[in-house]
């Protein structure tokens, strides 16, 4: 990651301590992961050791030390879905992907996640693909979707 | 208007009175739905193309995006205003229909309407609808006709009157003393009385001193804060402005969830203009109080959402929490005074100073006062966020606002509290919501998270289910909670998976009752929770799960199988394509068999074979006798008959 681009993320914090998850984020957006380059360059200009910024970013569920796929597929796992059968729908992302929730697929195209609740209950089971969020998804509609985003993939 | 800064209390009068008749004139509009749960439905679609009807039409007619309505179940919902027309489940190719009759001939659309499913009458305005009938919204009603963007339109309904109400005369005493007698609680979960924390934290001798509105709704199934900070980011503002003022503090964070882009956004435009007209910064309204706010994104992880340690993580820390006291009122944010309380508690606020502690404290019963917002999902018919005054019946809730069973099953237990919280059973339906009714019976208010559980809902399930999240979000910091919930995890999981034992309901109750004394945060004090309440209301489901290795709801996957029914099968292949697994064997005209070694139980052919046919079973602890191998149809019948000679 462009050093330019860490600098201008960490202006807008103000080299402020309490703005680190902030710029995590946003370089977790800018570059689907947290690359170790960044996050040493981001412990020398706030002058914070590595360790706590390793234990912050393994200690929050929305980061991730490696690349992740090009496309993420969020799979809600509150209770509202959970009742409505959520986690068949991540057992059928799971077999048909060939990962684990967490993984990335071999040709990076997909990551599988769960989430804890997106606040959407009322069309459970949701899915979200990329930020398009699909409701009431089945076992069949889950693999519809599979074959959208890989069909999107090969047009381009 | 043009936009400046207020500077005394005069002009914040005149702009008021300018706001309020701009929103006098305007006549007539559209209001349209644009929280998460519409927007997910496709309202966005729905607002531009009413966009691009009307620039065709060249009429000039205002399309309000406005928060959560509350109605999830039947989004994206348009209101056509002053009138209050109410059309749900509106699509891009219904607009026109909506243009054409109700703007221009006041006719109204009759299949947009909202039918009662009791009554099968069509119902015409919102407010008669039972779902909003039955309520008593005192936060959410402002939801559905603001547009949580434009600040002046919030000023037009009131908004930022407290506020200058407070300065133009309360001293933080007065304030305190208001808050005190309303009864306010601690929305967040556990009731701690808002005035009497604001009370100590005043009387701290630090200079400098913080609050917190704690958004960071980690409750799996609860969304009640999120639709206020989307849909009326403004009146949470207001309140903190107000408690800083009483408490003497001129520095405020928002902690907001990740998962809530929505909210941020939202609150990041309503902080800017709240700048930008003076309720923000120095000098507020031209008296000397000075408070801004910023915002803090979580990073998903649930115990930040304990208020020690989302105080870490605000300072830039893994959020490991710490031990009470010393409370944050004394001791909090780097170690200075600090005030934190929950969105809606915040909320509440404004209400408070606007129409006075006895008016609020007149809803709710004696030890809870006002109303307390509830997200009623699960398998429920209405779902969607609901606000009840406190003391209303849960069998009032879950029927009269709910609209009872989703698909006829008959409704066994809500949820209430999130992990934190427990079951509740049918038989206790007439216990009133409040703090202490809730606690008595096992379960907690919560940040309000109220999970319908209906006969397929299988409750050993539920309580694992809670158990692994509360796995995962545990910090780990101390022994009990870590290593307790880590092992009643363990047993619940080989329960649901048939491999129970009977001494594991006795060892679950011991675990639960070490882990909940004696760990560190409130995490792990509660954690079991949703254990104890099951197996209180519940131990003849985890019985069948041991003894008979049989799960009733049909739920457990590892205790479920799925089978044919040679009776019904008709031969279509349509099951057969469709089995991930390539676990059925069948041939046109003949009858399908699932192959039980290689069926992985993901419920495919049940979703594909056709509602007329309906041949796929689910069952527990019994055997379907179906042929090896497929056959022909009729020969089944044939041998069916011969058997029966």
């Amino acid at each position: 990651m462009e050093v330019s681009k860490l600098d201008e993320i960490i202006e807008k914090y103000r080299y402020d301590e309490s703005g680190i998850v902030g710029i995590l984020h946003e370089i977790q957006v800018r570059e689907r992961y947290l690359p170790e380059d960044a996050l040493k360059y981001v412990c020398e200009k706030l002058d914070i050791p590595k360790s706590q910024i390793y234990h912050i970013a393994t200690f929050f569920k929305a980061f991730s030390l490696v690349p992740r796929g090009k496309h993420n597929i969020t799979v809600c796992l509150g209770t509202a879905c959970h009742v409505r059968g959520a986690q068949n729908i991540v057992d059928n992302f799971e077999r048909d992907l060939k990962i684990k929730a967490g993984g990335t697929t071999k040709d990076r195209q997909f990551t599988l996640e769960t989430v804890n609740c997106l606040g959407c209950c009322a069309i459970g089971p949701v899915v979200v693909v990329d930020d398009e969020y699909h409701g009431h998804v089945t076992p069949t509609s889950a693999r519809e979707l599979i074959k959208k985003y890989s069909e999107k993939e090969e047009k381009q | 208007m043009t936009m400046q800064r207020v500077s005394s209390l005069s002009e914040f009068e005149e702009m008021k009175r300018l706001a309020m008749e701009r929103r006098k004139l305007q006549k007539r509009y559209i209001a349209t739905c644009c929280g998460t749960g519409c927007t997910s439905a496709g309202s966005r679609v729905v607002v531009s193309a009413f966009n691009e009807i009307f620039s065709k039409l060249g009429l000039e007619f205002e399309v309000k995006t406005t928060g959560c309505h509350g109605f999830c179940e039947q989004g994206p919902i348009v209101i056509v205003r002053p009138e209050g027309v109410f059309y749900r489940m509106v699509k891009p190719e219904d607009v026109k229909r909506i243009v054409t009759k109700t703007i221009m001939e006041n006719k109204i659309v009759e299949e947009l309407l909202y039918v009662d499913p009791l009554t099968g009458k069509k119902i015409v305005h919102e407010a008669e609808i039972p779902f909003y009938k039955n309520q008593g919204r005192i936060l959410l009603s402002c939801n559905s006709d603001l547009n949580p963007t434009d600040i002046l339109d919030y000023i037009s309904i009131g908004g930022y009157s407290s506020l200058a109400k407070v300065l133009s005369g309360l001293t933080p005493e007065d304030v305190i003393r208001e808050i005190k007698k309303s009864g306010l609680r601690g929305r967040g979960g556990a009731g701690f009385r808002t005035g009497e924390k604001w009370e100590i934290a005043r009387k701290q001798k630090e200079e400098l001193k913080f609050i917190i509105c704690n958004a960071d709704e980690g409750d799996p199934g609860a969304y009640m804060d999120r639709s206020v900070l989307e849909g009326n980011p403004h009146l949470v503002i207001e309140g903190m402005l107000i408690g800083a003022y009483a408490i003497g503090a001129s520095m405020g964070y928002v902690y907001v969830r990740n998962e809530y882009p929505l909210a941020v956004k939202n609150l990041t435009e309503a902080i800017r203009q709240a700048h930008e007209y003076g309720f923000l910064g120095k000098n507020i309204l031209g008296s000397d109080f000075n408070f801004v706010i910023k915002i803090n994104r979580g990073g998903g992880a649930f115990v930040c959402g304990e208020e020690t340690a989302l105080m870490q993580s605000v300072e830039g820390r893994p959020g490991d929490p710490r031990p009470r006291p010393p409370y944050p009122a004394e001791k909090g944010l780097w170690e200075y005074p600090t005030v934190i309380n929950n969105v809606e508690t915040w909320a509440n606020v404004p209400k408070i100073i606007e129409k006075g502690a006895d008016w609020f404290a007149s809803y709710g019963t004696d030890g809870s006062k006002g109303t307390k917002i509830f997200s009623l999902v699960g398998k429920v018919k209405n779902t969607g966020l609901v606000e009840v005054p406190m003391g209303m019946s849960i069998g009032d809730l879950v029927y009269k606002v709910g609209g009872g069973p989703k698909n006829g099953n008959e409704i066994k237990a809500v949820q209430i509290g999130g992990p934190s919280g427990g079951c509740i059973p049918s038989e206790l339906f007439n216990l009133p919501i409040d703090f202490e009714s809730l606690t008595e019976a096992g379960a907690m208010m919560g940040s309000g998270g109220l999970i319908v559980m209906d006969e397929r809902t299988c409750m050993v399930d539920v309580a694992r289910y809670f158990l692994k999240f509360l796995k995962e979000e545990s910090c780990g910091k101390c022994t009990p909670c870590r290593e307790g919930i880590e092992r009643m995890h363990e047993i619940l999981t080989n329960i649901t998976e048939g491999k129970g034992e009977r001494e594991d309901i006795q060892l679950l109750e011991e675990l639960a009752s070490v882990v909940k004394d004696s760990s560190l945060c409130g995490l792990g004090k509660t954690s079991a929770n949703p254990v104890l309440t099951t197996l209180r209301y519940f131990r003849n489901e985890y019985e069948a799960h041991i003894k008979n290795k049989k799960c009733p709801a049909l739920v457990c996957k590892e205790l479920v199988s799925y089978y044919i029914d040679p009776d019904k099968c008709v031969g279509c292949l349509l099951c057969l394509k469709n089995c991930p697994s390539e676990a059925i064997l069948g041939e046109n005209k003949k009858i399908h068999v699932i192959l039980q070694d290689k069926c992985t139980k993901c419920g495919t052919c049940l979703e594909v074979c056709p509602p007329k046919v309906s041949a796929v079973l689910k069952v527990s602890g019994e055997k379907i006798v179906t042929p090896e191998k497929p056959i022909p149809v009729q020969e089944w019948k044939k041998r069916n008959q011969l058997e029966r000679r």
